[in-house]
C-alpha cells in the first residue's frame, strides 16, 4: 500500500500571546489524520478553528511546537517535496508590479522548468483558469476574484501530485465558484490529492470523499461525510403552493408540521422515514405545484458545537493541558 | 549552485518589481534637482560652480542611495510577510535562507541601476558646465570637472548603501516595517560619527557610558569609512589601499548581518 498523502501525528502549535508576559496560546493540539492518495479531502470548521494553521504548518510557514507531518512519505521541511505540491493560502496576493504572467514565469523558473516547457505551462494553466488578455496586465489592477483565479494557476502550475487549497471560494462570485468546484473535480478524476479548508458544507458536500472537522483546534471528527451522523438527514423540508384544503387535510397525519407560509403556500414538515416522493407525487396529482424540496440537516456549526462540548467545556484547550510527553 | 540559482530567480524578480516601484520617480526627483541647482548655482557663483555640484552631487547620490536602500530593503522582506506574498513562494522549492540572499542581491542590482543613472546624470551636468569655460581657470580648480576619481567616491557610496540594505534586512527578518526603518537609520546616523564614539571615555566621566560607546564602537559599522567625497572634490587621492580595506570591511559586515537575518528568517513563524 503506498504511504499516504498527506500524514500528520500529534501535530500541534502554540502561539506566545501578550506583549510583556507572553503565554502560550494553543492555536492545534495533537492533530492527526491521514489522507490517502487520490482523495478529495474537505478541512472543514468554523473561523479560528486551526485550519489555516494547520496549512501553514504543512507548508512550514510556522514550525510546529510538537508532532511532525508527512507530504508523499517525505517531512514537510523537505524542500524536494515541494516540487510535487501546490499551495492556494487565503486571500492570496501577489507582487503589485508583476503581471500574471511573469508572476507564474518567476515560479516556473524556481520549479527549474525549462524554458520551452515553461511557457507552454503557463499559457495552458491560465487559458484554464480563465485568465485572458488580463496576462499581461499588472496584478496591482486585477479583482479580488481575479487574484484568486491567479492563486489558482500558480498552485497549478507544477501540475501537482497533491494541492492544498485554504478556502479556495473566497472572493469568488457564483460563476466562479462553480469553475473552481469543476477544476477540482476534474483534479479528482486525473488522479490528484487535494485537501482543501472551508467553513461552507455545501463545497464539502459537493467534492469530499472524505473530512475532518476541526474545532477549537482539536479534531473533532473524521470520515466520510455521509457516515457522519450529524450530517444524516433529518427530515424534509417540503414547500407547495396552489395546495387544496382537502389535500392538506390528507396529508397533515404523515407529516410532522404544516406551516402556512402564505395565502395557499405551505411549508410540510416530513420525518426522514416519511417518503417525501409519494407525497408529493399525490400533492401534484391533486393540483399543487412545487416550490422546494430540501432535506433538513444540522449545521456544520451545531456539530462543531456539540462535538466539542463532548470533549471538554467548549473552551480551546490551553497550552499546557494533553500535551505530548 | 542549487542555491546560487534560486536566489537568482528571486534577485531578478525583485529587481524588476523594484524598478517598477519607488525607483524609477527617484532617478527623475534626483535629475531634476541636480539640473535646478546647476543652473541655480551656475549664475551665483563664479569659478565654484564645479565644486559645489560635485559636492551637491555626490551628497545627492549617497542621500537618494541610503534613502532607497533603507525603504525598499525594509518593504522586501516585510512588505512579503505583511502581504502573504510569501505563503506561495515558500511552498515553492526554495529555501527560506536563499529567498534572503536573492531579495538582497536583486535590491543591490536595483541600486547599481540607481547609482549608474545618478552617476551619468552628474557627469553630464558637469560636462555642460566645463564647457566653454576658459582654460585659466579650469586651470584653478582642485580636480578636473571630468574628474575619474569621482568614480571611487561613487564606488564608496555604493558600498556604504550595500551595507545599508544588508542592515535594514537584518531588522526587517524579525520586526515590523516601523521599527525596522528606526532601528536602520539609528544605525546609519551613530555608525557616521562611529570614531567618535572610539574616544567617547576621554570626553566623559562615566565609566559604563564609555563601555557602551565602546561596544557600539566595536558592532555598528563606521560609515565615516565610505565617505571620501570632500577629498575627491578638493582633489586629494585616495589610495587603491584605502578603497580596497573599505571595501574588505563592508564585506565582513554585510556577511555577517545576511548569515544573521537568514538565521533569524529560517526560524521566523508566519503568523
Amino acid at each position: 500500500m503506498s504511504a499516504p498523502a498527506i500524514r500528520t501525528r500529534e501535530l500541534t502549535k502554540d502561539f506566545p500571546v501578550g506583549f510583556w508576559r507572553p503565554r502560550p496560546y494553543r492555536a492545534l493540539d495533537r492533530l492527526s489524520i491521514d489522507v490517502a492518495q487520490g482523495d478529495v479531502f474537505g478541512f472543514l470548521g468554523p473561523n479560528g478553528a486551526g485550519k489555516t494553521t494547520t496549512l501553514k504548518l504543512l507548508m512550514q510557514l510556522v514550525f510546529p511546537t510538537s508532532g511532525d507531518a508527512e507530504i508523499l512519505g517525505r517531512p514537510v521541511g523537505d524542500v524536494a517535496v515541494r516540487r510535487r505540491i501546490g499551495y492556494l493560502p487565503e486571500n492570496p496576493y501577489f507582487y503589485d508590479h508583476l503581471t500574471a504572467e511573469e508572476l507564474l514565469e518567476y515560479y516556473g523558473r524556481l520549479f527549474g522548468m525549462p524554458a520551452a516547457e515553461r511557457r507552454g505551462r503557463i499559457a495552458a494553466t491560465l487559458d484554464r483558469l480563465g485568465i485572458g488578455a488580463e496576462r499581461r496586465l499588472q496584478l496591482r489592477k486585477f479583482s479580488k476574484g481575479m487574484l484568486q483565479r491567479v492563486g489558482l494557476a500558480q498552485a497549478l502550475l507544477n501540475d501537482p501530485e497533491v494541492l492544498f487549497l485554504d478556502e479556495p471560494m473566497s472572493g469568488l462570485d457564483p460563476l466562479g465558484r462553480r469553475d473552481v468546484r469543476a477544476l477540482i473535480l476534474e483534479l479528482r478524476d486525473a488522479g490528484r490529492t487535494i485537501f482543501f479548508s472551508s467553513h461552507i458544507l455545501s463545497d464539502a458536500e459537493a467534492l469530499c470523499s472524505r473530512v475532518a472537522i476541526v474545532a477549537k483546534g482539536r479534531l473533532a471528527g473524521a470520515g466520510r461525510l455521509a457516515d457522519m451522523q450529524e450530517f444524516a438527514v433529518k427530515g424534509w423540508e417540503l414547500v407547495m403552493a396552489n395546495v387544496p384544503a382537502s389535500a392538506l387535510d390528507r396529508l397533515r397525519p404523515r407529516a410532522r408540521g404544516v406551516v402556512t407560509i402564505a395565502a395557499d403556500r405551505y411549508a410540510i414538515d416530513i420525518a426522514p422515514d416519511g417518503h417525501p416522493e409519494g407525497l408529493l407525487r399525490e400533492l401534484i396529482a391533486a393540483g399543487a405545484t412545487l416550490v422546494s424540496l430540501n432535506p433538513v440537516r444540522e449545521t456544520l456549526e451545531d456539530v462543531f458545537v456539540r462535538r466539542v462540548s463532548a470533549v471538554g467545556d467548549g473552551a480551546r484547550p490551553s497550552a499546557g493541558e494533553g500535551r505530548p510527553r | 549552485m542549487r542555491t546560487a540559482r534560486a536566489a537568482g530567480i528571486v534577485a531578478i524578480a525583485v529587481f524588476r518589481e523594484s524598478v517598477r516601484d519607488k525607483i524609477f520617480y527617484n532617478l527623475v526627483l534626483f535629475a531634476v534637482l541636480l539640473v535646478g541647482a546647476s543652473v541655480l548655482i551656475g549664475q551665483l557663483t563664479a569659478g565654484q560652480d564645479v565644486k559645489i555640484i560635485k559636492d551637491l552631487g555626490l551628497s545627492a547620490t549617497s542621500v537618494f542611495g541610503v534613502f532607497v536602500a533603507i525603504f525598499v530593503g525594509i518593504s522586501l522582506v516585510s512588505k512579503e510577510v505583511d502581504r502573504r506574498s510569501v505563503y506561495p513562494l515558500l511552498a515553492k522549492p526554495i529555501r527560506r535562507s536563499e529567498l534572503i540572499a536573492g531579495k538582497y542581491a536583486g535590491l543591490l542590482l536595483t541600486l547599481l541601476l540607481n547609482t549608474a543613472v545618478m552617476t551619468i546624470a552628474l557627469y553630464t551636468v558637469l560636462f555642460f558646465l566645463s564647457r566653454g569655460v576658459p582654460e585659466n581657470i579650469q586651470h584653478a580648480w582642485d580636480a578636473p570637472a571630468l574628474d575619474p576619481a569621482l568614480l571611487k567616491a561613487i564606488a564608496l557610496i555604493y558600498v556604504d548603501v550595500a551595507v545599508v540594505t544588508a542592515v535594514a534586512l537584518f531588522f526587517s527578518s524579525y520586526s515590523s516595517p516601523m521599527l525596522s526603518a528606526v532601528f536602520t537609520l539609528g544605525v546609519y546616523v551613530v555608525g557616521q560619527f562611529n570614531a567618535d564614539l572610539k574616544r567617547f571615555d576621554q570626553i566623559v566621566s562615566a565609566p559604563a557610558a564609555a563601555i557602551i560607546a565602546k561596544t557600539a564602537y566595536y558592532v555598528l559599522p563606521d560609515f565615516s569609512r565610505f565617505d571620501v567625497k570632500l577629498a575627491v572634490v578638493h582633489g586629494v587621492p585616495v589610495s587603491g589601499a584605502y578603497m580596497t580595506s573599505a571595501v574588505l570591511y563592508a564585506l565582513a559586515y554585510i556577511a555577517a548581518l545576511l548569515f544573521g537575518a537568514m538565521a533569524i528568517f529560517s526560524r521566523r513563524d508566519f503568523k
